[in-house]
């Protein structure tokens, strides 16, 4: 797919999370963006996930320009699945209610229909026993991975993970992460924001550098993480690195 | 044998044991506190009056379940006036929480009565009572309905907007759900109140249960045996209420 960002800022309140930032990715299949803690990336992340309106610039996904309107960002938001750090399910629901709800309530697909979908997927990703769970009675990792299915259940355009692991333990991110994996093997175009930078250089072509709200670096993988040439990047990948 | 822990499980043993004894110590209380009483019982003209106690305990029920229903439609429009963007409406919502919260019921019956449905011209009387209990009950649903909505995390409204549900889903398949299993325990309590709270319309002159039990009384001149069927004729709605409101709540509990 294709990314590209015009003059895009955001501020809230005195703080300017987003610096006129431009950048154009011109052909990924799974953007990975890194960076230190408040750069920005969550908030370049969710103008992309359609949650939130830059102050100004605009934004073209495949060419297509997204028009921050309420009613087509309902509309985009309803095409690609994203999955945020942590209490991505509802409570109330079990495994199999919450993925079925967007298939029922915004994709208009039947009940019988729905329940087929989520027991084809459960049955694949290996989830067919926690279908009837409540989140509460699930691991952090099966949270995770259930709300990845409910993801891609919708068949999104694209993926968008935000530190999808960082509130899970070392076995349980390697359960997800080795979802993600899988997921972007299947051919599956994703942008992923990660403090993990062994999986961010394995499982993205394309890179972004974060920080203090601007692109700092951007390009191919093996290049951002092989070849850094921003001293902050270089400074960053040290740091991160280290342990 | 008689000895538990608060929240463990209790055996069936000791619990038929427990209460047997608690029921024994209020008898003997009761029993004692009568006998020094040297009281002339005089059931026989209570009896005579069976039909209008019954009477007055159906209309008690049908005045206490209308006003729930009615009390419920309140209680919710006032929740979302007092989360509305629009000022006016939430300072208003804001004013009837905290007015009817803040006097007695019994004031509010009377004012409601021969103030407001005498200037509007409604004469209906069960119709004034209903609507004084239900603006009595709604102000404190309101709040548990409010607080029920605020409780649902923001992190589940943030998971609402990007699987595409609109606002109006969001409430309908999300925040509703929960306020529901959430509003159980306060809610039984509430109807317990409301059929407890009813028995003040009989001062506007509501022919309810009460009511019917003071004139009995005006009758037959026989005060304890008019009021203690009142007593039981009470506990024997409220008693239920109570019991299943614990058992709706183990069914709909779920952790968060
Ligand atoms: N809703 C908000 N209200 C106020 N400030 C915000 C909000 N969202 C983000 N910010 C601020 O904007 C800056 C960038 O935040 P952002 O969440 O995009 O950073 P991040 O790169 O995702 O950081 P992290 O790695 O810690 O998640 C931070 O300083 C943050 O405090
Ligand atoms: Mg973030």
């Amino acid at each position: 797919m294709r990314l590209d960002c015009c003059a895009i800022s955001k501020q809230f309140g005195p703080h300017q999370a987003l610096r006129n930032v431009s950048v154009s990715v011109a052909a990924f299949q799974s953007l990975a963006i890194i960076g230190p803690s408040g750069g920005g990336k969550t908030t370049l992340l969710r103008i992309i996930a359609g949650l939130e309106i830059p102050d100004a610039g605009y934004l073209r996904i495949d060419e297509q320009p997204l028009d921050f309107s309420e009613a087509s960002l309902l509309l985009h938001r309803r095409r690609i699945g994203t999955v945020f750090q942590a209490y991505n399910l509802f409570p109330h629901l079990t495994a199999r209610e919450n993925v079925m709800l967007p298939l029922v309530v915004v994709h208009g697909l039947s009940r019988v229909e729905a329940n087929a979908t989520v027991d084809a997927l459960f049955e694949r990703f290996q989830l067919s026993r926690h279908a009837d769970r409540r989140p509460a009675e699930l691991s952090g990792g099966q949270q995770q991975r259930v709300a990845i299915v409910r993801a891609i259940a919708i068949k999104p355009r694209f993926l968008i993970f935000d530190e999808p692991t960082s509130a899970l333990d070392p076995e349980m991110t390697a359960e997800v992460l080795d979802f993600i994996a899988e997921l972007r093997d299947e051919g599956r175009d994703l942008i992923i924001v990660t403090h993990n930078m062994g999986f961010a250089r394995q499982v993205s072509d394309q890179c972004l550098f974060i920080a203090e709200g601007q692109v700092l670096e951007a390009g191919r993988s093996i290049d951002v993480f092989g070849r850094p040439r921003n001293p902050l990047l270089t400074n960053f990948l040290a740091k991160v690195l280290r342990y | 044998m008689l000895m538990q822990a608060s929240g463990q499980p209790v055996a069936r043993v000791a619990w038929i044991a427990s209460w047997c004894l608690v029921a024994l110590l209020a008898a003997a209380v009761f029993s004692f506190a009568f006998s020094q009483l040297q009281y002339g019982w005089n059931w026989q003209a209570i009896w005579h009056y069976r039909e209008k106690f019954l009477q007055g305990w159906l209309i008690t029920v049908a005045l206490s379940a209308s006003a729930l229903l009615a009390s419920l439609l309140i209680g919710l429009l006032a929740a979302l006036a007092r989360r509305s963007a629009f000022l006016p409406l939430r300072y208003a919502a804001m004013l009837y929480v905290e007015t009817v919260r803040g006097t007695p019921l019994l004031v509010q019956i009377l004012i409601l009565f021969y103030v407001v449905a005498n200037a509007f011209g409604i004469e209906n009387r069960y119709f004034v009572g209903v609507l004084a209990l239900s603006l009595f009950a709604g102000a404190y649903l309101s709040e548990m309905i409010r607080s029920g909505i605020e409780s649902v995390r923001d992190s589940q409204l943030e998971s609402a907007r990007a699987i595409g549900l609109t606002r109006a889903q969001t409430y309908r398949h999300v925040v509703f759900p929960q306020v529901v299993r959430q509003l159980v325990p306060p809610l039984t309590g509430q109807f317990a109140s409301i059929i407890k709270d009813s028995s003040l319309l009989s001062i506007i002159a509501v022919s309810e249960f009460t009511l019917n039990a003071q004139e009995v009384n005006a009758f037959t001149y026989s005060t304890l045996e008019s009021y203690l069927p009142l007593a039981v004729g009470y506990l024997l709605l409220t008693l239920p209420i109570s019991l299943l409101s614990r058992v709706l709540e183990r069914r709909f509990y779920f952790a968060t």
